[in-house]
């Protein structure tokens, strides 16, 4: 059967629901989530949004911008930090309009704390531009905007994997998706898709990310020859629970925490000695690593200790609950009296599908593709640079998602219908009959252990040239096995097996793209650290990385960072 | 150590009813029960069928019945279930089956949108945020926990009891915008709450609380909710 809509929006998380009720009331809309709505991802989003609101000190967008630029590392494109920053007061205040359950300060307004990165007066001390909801900030803000998208009769399409979009003479013309309870697939005819995928950390052996976080927006995109940007910046955030890689927030440390190495010692006044615990998140993440290879772990093991003790239980129920609950749960400690052991853990991409300041994606030489648009983590628009800082995701996803929703609703006047190709699902349904007929094939997941494995081991947080070569051999040879993947689960009903096969092969694609954009960057800037090469080299890599697949392999080309207000100067905090 | 679940199975398309299938897993104390689920798909039986996403208690994807009692299982560890020979898992009772582990929760959604889970508000808002106290506050602290994985529900007997009841996670959404003084719709929530199907099935068994994966006061919070409603229409109201 093929269904019709104007506008078709594959992700039902922050940047897809905004950018979805933009756009309901002007054109018909539906939204489709590959996991059941209220599920996605946005929602594990703890610490808050970052907006000069002036609540509670003496704040100004412009230190947001040079915060936001300088926290990438100057690889960031000021023009699009200046609009986040600008627009994050308007877009703060308008969640609170739609009932958005911030903390309050004792005047009554929207509380805010410190966080990661943000300062006052460029870089001099740190200032308290975090809005937050506890520690469940993303929740709350999802389960907004998702009853809003319910209000406004959004259609949803609940548990629809999309598997591939419909291009027609350069033109969008619709979608593919498969719907997991009847395992039937199914055409989507449109003038517009918005991938608002997400991001794949899962990727990675220790990740704060959900099972679902698998890139499948970059997959589709990427195998449409399309470019994907600034793959190789992988933020892992500096503190995951030891061996699980659940998160706690930064926002225990804007909340008083530290960091404490094997003897005890506040490490951080070493390696920031202004902010210290407030660093940004790939120094914070380079400085544990530094201490563990220096022995100064916990016990000789391979943590260290985030020290909330200090901090009371009053201050860890009222903004610190659901982190004080995880360590309860995952651990058996009390956060109020015990030391929690963490660990770096992948937590956010900067990469991803590249597009221009209003969401439309490019090309790589610049030029928009009518009708297909992308926003949040699966995007790159160039506003995280190198490493995002802090709190500057949800809003990353509020404020752009809006912005590609009014671009999109504008455009619609001269996008015109482009009939899907004849049988446009002939090559989904092929794949899928691939897998579910092998039956001497191999199971998913060893090859996505092993790539999980390889990636951590020779692509995370320190690189270096030898391990880059070794793990690009390694990805490409789990890419030939997963060419043989079998399944135990022949039938149609929620068929999660051929599900997890398909999303394997999406993150084998993307993990191709980190490795080999890391390799090419001789240099070390932001979350791509390279040992081999451990100065930032502004002259030859102030540039951003696009790469793409083409017929004789990954090609990887660059392109000029926009620099407006802050030139590039030796980052320190 | 060995562990053996029990998880009933059941595919609607092609099983006549449900039967019980036992696996055995290898398994460390400090582990998830999800994490025994995963390598039971994962490595002996790719055909079962269960949601999970973010495995921390926070997506509410994967309300199942452990043992007899709803819970998350990424919020359950194996050491909870020391002493069990065998683990039981179980779809959400009450709730339709799709498959396995898998339930319809259109219904479920369904009922919470009943409650109009949305600040309404006629007024125009100021330029910059509406003021609300920390007292205020406080008082949406616990409700805005609820992340929507129907344990609650699933554990309530009154569910099955009268299927019309509009079951304990619609009434924290309904609490949730009751008491946020941005809300412009008090009375008119109030009148909902009062209708037969909302408040007053609630016949305080407290399973809800008991199970709740975010320690949500839901009986607490439905009663505080039948003495504003008697409060405010002295006239109506059961009892």
């Amino acid at each position: 059967m093929v269904f019709k809509h104007d506008v078709l929006i594959v992700g039902a998380g922050l940047a897809g629901l905004r950018a979805a009720t933009e756009v309901a009331g002007k054109a018909d809309v539906a939204l489709f989530s590959k996991v059941y709505p209220t599920r996605s991802h946005s929602g594990a989003a703890q610490g808050g949004i970052a907006a000069a609101l002036e609540n509670e000190e003496p704040d100004s967008w412009e230190w947001h911008m040079y915060d936001t630029a300088k926290g990438g590392d100057y690889l960031t494109d000021q023009d699009v930090a200046e609009i986040l920053a600008k627009d994050a007061i308007r877009a703060v205040y308008e969640l609170e309009h739609m009932g958005v359950p911030f903390n309050r300060t004792p005047e009554g307004k929207i509380a805010q704390r410190y966080f990661g990165g943000h300062t006052s007066n460029f870089g001099q001390a740190p200032v308290k531009r975090i809005c937050y909801a506890a520690d469940r900030s993303g929740r709350v803000m999802m389960d907004t905007l998702y009853f809003d998208a319910v209000r406004k009769g959004i259609k949803i399409y609940p548990e629809f994997n999309v598997l591939d979009i419909l291009i027609q003479d350069g033109q969008v013309a619709g979608l593919v998706a498969y719907e997991l309870a009847s395992g039937e697939v199914h055409v989507f005819h449109s003038r517009v898709v918005l991938l608002a995928t997400g991001g794949y950390g899962k990727v990675y052996k220790v990740s704060s990310n959900a099972f679902a976080s698998t890139g499948d927006g970059l997959a589709l995109t990427y195998k449409l020859g399309l470019p994907l940007e600034d793959m190789e910046f992988v933020q892992f955030h500096p503190t995951g629970i030891w061996g699980l890689g659940v998160l706690i927030s930064e926002a225990a440390r804007g909340e008083g925490g530290v960091l404490r190495n094997g003897e005890g010692e506040r490490f951080m006044e070493r390696y920031a000695p202004t902010i210290k615990d407030l660093a940004p998140r790939d120094m914070v993440s380079r400085a544990i690593y530094s201490e563990l290879k220096e022995g100064r772990g916990i016990n000789g093991q391979d943590y260290i200790h985030l020290d909330l003790t200090h901090l009371g239980e009053k201050k860890l129920a009222e903004r610190l609950s659901d982190i004080s609950s995880f360590v309860r749960i995952y651990l058996g400690l009390n956060p109020a009296t015990d030391l929690i052991p963490v660990h770096p853990t992948c937590h956010y991409m900067m990469g991803g599908i590249a597009v221009n300041i209003d969401g439309n994606v490019i090309d790589v030489k610049n030029n928009p593709v009518p009708g297909l648009y992308a926003a949040g983590e699966c995007s790159c628009i160039s506003l995280h640079g190198a490493n995002r800082l802090g709190c500057n995701s949800l809003l990353d996803l509020v404020v752009f998602g809006r912005r590609a929703g009014q671009h999109i609703a504008e455009s619609l006047n001269h996008l015109s219908w482009v009939e899907p190709p004849a049988a446009a699902q002939r090559d989904t349904l092929d794949r899928i009959r691939q897998i579910k007929e092998n039956r001497a094939g191999e199971k998913a997941v060893s090859i996505r252990q092993t790539l999980q494995e390889v990636m951590m081991d020779d692509c995370s947080v320190f690189r270096h040239e030898q391990g880059l070569k070794k793990a690009l051999e390694a990805v490409r040879g789990l890419q030939e096995r997963a060419r043989n993947i079998s399944i135990d689960h022949g039938g149609n009903r929620y068929n999660t097996d051929l599900m997890d096969a398909l999303e394997l092969r999406n993150m084998l694609l993307l993990a191709e793209a980190i490795v080999a954009s890391a390799l090419n960057r001789t240099e070390s800037r932001g979350a791509h650290s390279r040992e081999d090469y451990p100065e930032r080299d502004d002259e030859h890599w102030l540039k951003h990385t696009l790469v793409q697949r083409t017929d004789s392999g990954v090609s990887i080309t660059y392109k000029p960072v926009t620099i407006t207000r802050f030139q590039p100067k030796p980052r320190a905090y | 150590m060995e562990l053996r679940f029990k998880i009933l199975r059941f595919d609607p398309q092609s099983d006549k009813e449900a039967y019980y299938k036992t696996y055995t897993v290898n398994a460390r104390s400090e582990e998830r029960i999800l994490d025994c689920l995963n390598r039971i798909k994962w490595e002996q039986d790719g055909t079962l069928g269960y949601r999970m996403s973010c495995a921390h208690g926070v997506c509410g994807s994967d309300g199942m019945r452990i043992n007899g009692v709803c819970a998350l299982a990424c919020q359950k560890l194996v050491q909870d279930y020391a002493g069990s020979e065998e683990i039981t898992l179980e779809p959400l009772p009450f709730f339709q089956v799709l498959k396995d582990l898998i339930v319809d929760m259109e219904d479920f959604l369904a009922r919470v949108d009943s409650m109009r889970p949305y600040m309404i508000q006629s007024e125009q808002p100021p330029e910059r945020e509406r003021l609300q106290s920390q007292e205020d506050h406080k008082k949406l602290e616990e409700a805005i926990r609820c992340i929507l994985c129907a344990c609650c529900t699933g554990a309530c007997p009154v569910m099955s009891e009268n299927p019309n009841y509009v079951g304990p996670a619609a009434l924290v959404w309904a609490y949730r915008y009751l008491y946020d003084t941005r809300d412009g719709e008090f009375m008119s929530r109030i009148e909902k709450l009062n209708e037969p199907d909302s408040v007053w099935p609630c016949e305080n068994y407290f399973e809800c609380t008991r199970v709740c994966p975010k320690s949500i006061p839901i009986t607490k919070s439905i009663n505080f909710m039948k003495r504003e409603i008697k409060k405010q229409l002295p006239d109506s109201g059961k009892q």
